[in-house]
């Protein structure tokens, strides 16, 4: 699986949702789900799946689908 | 004041370490943001405005810190205070209260709950570094199951959780020590540095006295506790701060215990506590105490109300709160552990003060 596939799985797993919403428009709070308990999920999940431990302020920072790509180039995941 | 101006000047004051300032420099640059926020707040929520005319605020004249008109914290109890429109606000805090008492509602647009979580992240760095640490909760998993509306206990857990990972509770659903699940949280985390997080009351109550009750005794010797939420309750059995500490350390071997002192009414902006012992306002918030009487404010060693300042508040007036908490300041810049800026001591709730207190809520029923 590329990195696209398996960021995009995780979301779709955290947050209960299709493939197509996936996109700019998809932000925090944009769905029920990604409230502040399934951000915290949203990220343990992202760490286990590429293996690395995001700083806080970047965990505050991840406001968006997008925005989340941009900030894991951070941690070495690239898309 | 933007919520853009709100960020760009909260990103300045977070390049700046939060105990460094002296009076001299923080005074002055803490009550020019209080002024603009009193400003702000008088220009966008109108029952805000109409408060300022009733005690008769002359907007020219805030000088001081002393000079920024607060609110007493149960205003946020009577009405629903808010700078933003409805459509801006994406969270709403409610305070603790047991059934029965009036609840705080605390309105949050996107900026200020953003200005809340990156200032914790600013204090805390100085905690515990920038690392996110291994984190055992001292409370059920059950505190965050309505997420649509957390208690003040849940919504602390989800704040401080993000300075955590491998987030686990110490406690299970009926509150006793969950000790299968804490010692494989030792185990995979062995010789690492941990945070510890919960609530003063829940820590001494439930994890304490049931280690105590079970004989048991766990090697926590590497980690830090952070505890908050009060006193009051573990007034009632004479455990202050120091037996605190003795007895945690007796049976978890924990050594660093930080108090911290803080509200959901401003949330972010919270005191820590001190090798020292002592509770530090920082470069986002300070504290004035004042009289219960006539509300003049009080000299160091004095007595009186606490007033807290916070520099976060955007979306909704509480920037300067009278607080229903006693407590004495006990000096300025002077601390001997090195942090500047004021550090006090709480004391306890005033008397006539409507039972409260994040930890107390399950204590109330008992």
């Amino acid at each position: 699986m590329s990195n696209q596939e398996k960021y995009q799985q995780v979301f779709i797993e955290c947050f209960g949702v299709a493939a197509d919403v996936l996109g700019d428009n998809f932000t925090y709070q944009c769905v029920p789900a990604w409230d502040s308990v399934g951000h915290m999920g949203m990220i343990a999940a992202l760490e286990d799946t590429f293996g690395i431990m995001m700083e806080t302020d970047d965990i505050v920072d991840f406001s968006s689908y997008t925005k989340g790509m941009e900030l894991l180039g951070k941690y070495g995941v690239t898309f | 004041m933007t919520a853009d101006d709100y960020l760009t000047e909260l990103a300045q004051w977070l390049e700046i370490p939060p105990f460094a300032l002296a009076a001299g420099d923080k005074t002055p640059r803490l009550a020019g943001a209080l002024a603009r926020l009193t400003q702000h707040h008088r220009r966008h929520c109108p029952a805000y405005a109409r408060l300022l005319d009733i005690f008769g605020d002359d907007a020219t004249a805030a000088a001081g810190l002393a000079d920024i008109p607060f609110l007493p914290v149960r205003l946020f109890k009577e009405y629903e205070l808010a700078s933003v429109a409805p459509d801006q606000v994406f969270k709403t805090m409610t305070s603790s209260g047991t059934s029965g008492q009036a609840v705080s509602r605390i309105f949050l647009d996107r900026a200020t709950a953003a200005g809340q979580s990156k200032v914790l992240a600013r204090l805390m760095a100085e905690l515990i570094g920038r690392q996110r640490l291994p984190m055992l909760i001292v409370d059920a998993p059950g505190v965050l199951k309505d997420r649509q509306r957390f208690s003040a206990r849940g919504a602390a857990i989800l704040g401080f959780s993000l300075f955590g990972r491998d987030l686990t509770y110490a406690l299970d659903d009926d509150l006793q020590p969950d000790l299968p699940a804490i010692e494989a949280f030792l185990a995979r985390h062995a010789g690492a540095p941990i945070l510890v997080f919960g609530f003063t009351f829940l820590i001494w109550q439930h994890l304490y006295l049931g280690l105590r009750a079970k004989g048991r005794r766990l090697a926590l010797d590497n980690a830090l506790l952070l505890h908050g939420g009060g006193w009051k309750k573990l007034q009632e059995q004479a455990v202050g701060n120091a037996e605190f500490k003795a007895g945690l350390k007796a049976q978890t071997g924990i050594e660093r215990v930080v108090n911290y002192y803080g509200m959901v009414e401003q949330t972010g902006s919270i005191y820590l506590e001190c090798p020292a012992g002592h509770l530090h306002a920082s470069l986002f918030s300070d504290v004035l105490i004042r009289s219960p009487a006539d509300f003049s404010v009080l000299p160091a060693g004095q007595s009186g109300l606490i007033e807290t300042l916070s520099v976060l508040p955007f979306s909704y007036p509480g920037h300067a709160l009278l607080t229903e908490d006693l407590g004495v300041l006990l000096g300025e810049d002077d601390c001997p552990c090195g942090w500047r800026g004021k550090y006090f001591t709480v004391t306890g709730r005033a008397p006539s003060a409507e039972l409260r207190g994040c930890s107390d809520v399950r204590a109330n029923h008992e």
